[in-house]
């Protein structure tokens, strides 16, 4: 009987890859950044300049910019352009009601989007990574953008000056008895400023960044639990020998 | 006056303040006697003992780091979400406390399932100790709410999309449904009335009830004794102290077994809280990092962890599976009518009609929330189920363990299917694992006597240290 449920527990795994396998492509790995002062601060010039024009990060103070390896005055001179104090949060001036009537949706609060996104494919950082590598042209669409990763995205491509324009090449295949798209490669139609690779590495910086964004306190928190094992590690062995001496006279 | 204990004048300073409160307090001291030094726990306690303490442990840990996190977070469905982001960021320490208090809530199910294995296999809830087991059964049910309110305050969207969910299952009862849930909400749909009461109840009121219950299940097992793995009653042999002599005191043997047990356990916790807070989303599930939007309904709504065994048979029970109840409570019925004599014949027909009847004419969703809810209250019955002649499972035929074992299988596998989103084949696996679980109960009293029983031990099995 435990045989049959093991069988059946099994099947069911294989049935739940099939079911996830549609709707959106499948995630890249974004590059593993979270430690990377250098990555992480070119993350939060790219964020500064491209995403608080339309998002807000209303729970990020700009001062914590400092856990990443920036001082005081060049958060304030270079990243915050809306307002005189440094400890102020990454509000935005955009009126989220025009925003709604721009792209269809109110643009969401970025604070702690790549905890929010993370699922079955990959990290949030995961999919921050694929979902900005994957706009194309498509002029069916109300912003001119599509996205490979979530197809009919209200939001255009916000790295476009970046990463330039492109359009899919599509070959007709027959597969399982009907015609199916399937995408061959890129027509580029205007280059951007950075070679594929650059903007590669830039929103592989950008992603790190967001997850940081998300969960500041995390490399801290690791550092932390590293001791707080080591002690419980060294308190469980003292309390196992003393437990062993007080049994001692038990027969 | 009279009563009180003198103590010579050169006596040290520190015996002179404990007479001084034993004098005046005595009842901290016969409590101290009574529930510790004195209190005698059989001495072969094994591995599926330290669950008890361990989930008083994570109780304490859930209203101190509570305490803390309520100083910060604030209950108005405008400023909730963002409370808990300035308590994960800007309060020193803020984001250890809210760690701590989420795997706290997780850890306290994971402690109290095994808790209640432990019972389970080792007849804990037979006689002398129904009532303990009752009690702990209403800590159980009361814990469910205290963690469904809970999980509404952070008002993410799974937080507010799983709460309009199960309040409006209570809708589903007939006659006072619509007005029931009404009142559950404060309004007609979730929103800050909800989680205003949900506040005060997660904080206060049920709180104060868990730990009545608490007190009342230690209490009562204190009074006719801890069981043990043999099903031995250690009562029944005493020296001439009075002692039982398989019994040794709770303090100082067993509280120092149960400190290195809390020592594995923090080392396990706290894995967790420091290396993997989210568990993968089954502890913070990533969709309640969006704020709740009630115009935005996500694309797939489930239950935490701890509750997807009883979701999974919520979501089985279709207009047809009430076809298949409807056969059970028949067969039921006539079961009664052969076995019972005289006028109960008749009460069991009558009662199977009335079932059936109300099954005929009433939506399947009512009875989704009848069986989930019946898979927890049947719990409450199983010292009235077991027939077995033997306590522990140590000494019943070897088969039971392979239908305890089944029972396990099941219950993860019905766990699994509640947090996957809805499908043809597992709706017909979680109707079968319904079935299995109801007739794991439901058939035990002849299934438990069935089998070659051995020989239960008059003392306690036990191997030095």
């Amino acid at each position: 009987m435990k045989k049959l449920f093991l069988a059946l527990f099994l099947c069911t795994g294989v049935l739940g890859q099939a079911v996830a396998a549609g709707g959106g492509a499948a995630w890249d790995k974004a590059p593993n950044l979270g430690t990377n002062m250098s990555a992480l601060q070119n993350g939060a010039k790219l964020f500064a300049n491209y995403c608080l024009n339309c998002h807000t990060a209303n729970y990020v103070r700009y001062n914590r910019l400092k856990d990443i390896g920036l001082t005081d005055k060049e958060i304030q001179s270079n990243l915050n352009f809306l307002t005189d104090k440094v400890g102020d949060l990454m509000a935005s001036n955009i009126d989220p009601k025009e925003a709604k009537a721009f792209f269809g949706a109110t643009p969401p609060d970025l604070s702690v989007i790549a905890r929010s996104r993370s699922g079955a494919g990959g990290s949030g950082g995961d999919y921050i990574y694929s979902l900005l590598r994957s706009y194309y042209r498509d002029d069916t669409k109300l912003t001119g953008w599509n996205n490979k990763i979530f197809p009919a995205i209200a939001m255009p491509n916000p790295l476009w000056e970046l990463q330039g324009q492109r359009e899919p090449i599509y070959d007709t295949v027959t597969s399982h008895g009907h015609e199916v798209k399937v995408l061959t490669g890129w027509k580029v139609v205007k280059p951007g400023l950075m070679s594929e690779r650059e903007f590669d590495a830039a929103v592989g910086d950008l992603a790190a960044y967001l997850t940081w964004m998300g969960e500041p306190v995390r490399n801290t928190r690791v550092q932390i639990g590293v001791w707080v094992m080591l002690f419980l590690g060294l308190f469980t062995l003292v309390a196992w020998r003393l437990n062993a001496v007080y049994w001692k006279d038990i027969k | 006056m009279a009563e009180f204990k003198e103590i010579p004048s050169n006596a040290p300073m520190s015996a002179k303040v404990t007479n001084w409160f034993e004098n005046r307090f005595p009842t901290a001291f016969d409590a101290y006697r009574v529930h510790l030094a004195e209190y005698y726990a059989p001495k072969n306690f094994n591995f599926w003992y330290f669950f008890g303490s361990l989930a008083l442990l994570v109780l304490v840990i859930q209203i101190v780091t509570g305490i803390f996190l309520v100083m910060h977070y604030k209950p108005d469905a405008a400023l909730a979400f963002a409370s808990v982001e300035y308590i994960m960021r800007d309060v020193p320490w803020g984001w250890l406390i809210r760690y701590m208090h989420s795997t706290g809530a997780s850890a306290f199910f994971v402690v109290v399932y095994l808790h209640m294995y432990r019972g389970l296999i080792y007849g804990s809830y037979r006689k002398p100790r129904e009532l303990v087991w009752i009690f702990g059964c209403a800590i159980f049910l009361v814990l469910m709410a205290e963690a469904f309110m809970g999980y509404l305050l952070p008002w993410g969207q799974m937080s507010y999309w799983g709460a309009q969910v199960i309040v409006n299952l209570f809708s589903a009862i007939p006659f006072i449904g619509p007005d029931l849930a009404l009142m559950i909400r404060g309004d007609y749909v979730v929103g800050d009335a909800t989680l205003n009461r949900f506040f005060s109840f997660h904080v206060i009121a049920v709180p104060l009830v868990l730990l009545g219950l608490v007190v009342a299940h230690l209490l009562a097992l204190h009074d006719v004794g801890s069981n043990n793995p043999d099903g031995v009653e250690i009562k029944a042999k005493k020296d001439e102290s009075g002692r039982p002599l398989d019994g040794i005191p709770f303090h100082p043997y067993y509280t120092v077994h149960d400190v290195m047990g809390v020592g594995f356990f923090l080392m396990i916790f706290s894995a967790v809280v420091f290396f993997a807070p989210e568990m993968g989303g089954y502890f913070l599930e990533a969709n309640n990092f969006i704020p709740a939007d009630p115009l935005k309904t996500p694309a797939h709504i489930a239950p935490v962890w701890y509750f997807t065994p009883f979701y999974s048979m919520l979501r089985a029970i279709t207009t047809e599976m009430v076809y298949v109840l409807m056969a059970c409570v028949a067969l039921g019925g006539v079961m009664g009518a052969i076995s019972l004599k005289g006028s109960a014949k008749l009460v069991s027909i009558g009662a199977a009609v009335l079932v059936i009847g109300s099954m005929a004419v009433t939506d399947a969703k009512f009875w989704g929330v009848i069986v989930m809810g019946a898979a927890v209250i049947i719990l409450f019955f199983l010292p009235w189920l077991d027939y077995s002649p033997v306590r522990s499972i140590r000494y019943r035929p070897s088969w039971h363990k392979v239908v305890y074992g089944v029972f396990v299988v099941n219950f993860v596998i019905l766990a699994y299917l509640g947090v996957q989103p809805p499908s043809p084949v597992f709706e017909r696996i979680s109707q079968a694992g319904t079935l299995l679980y109801f007739g794991f109960f439901l058939l035990m009293p002849w299934w438990s006597q069935k089998g070659e029983f051995k020989a239960e031990p008059d003392r306690v099995n036990f191997q030095p240290h």
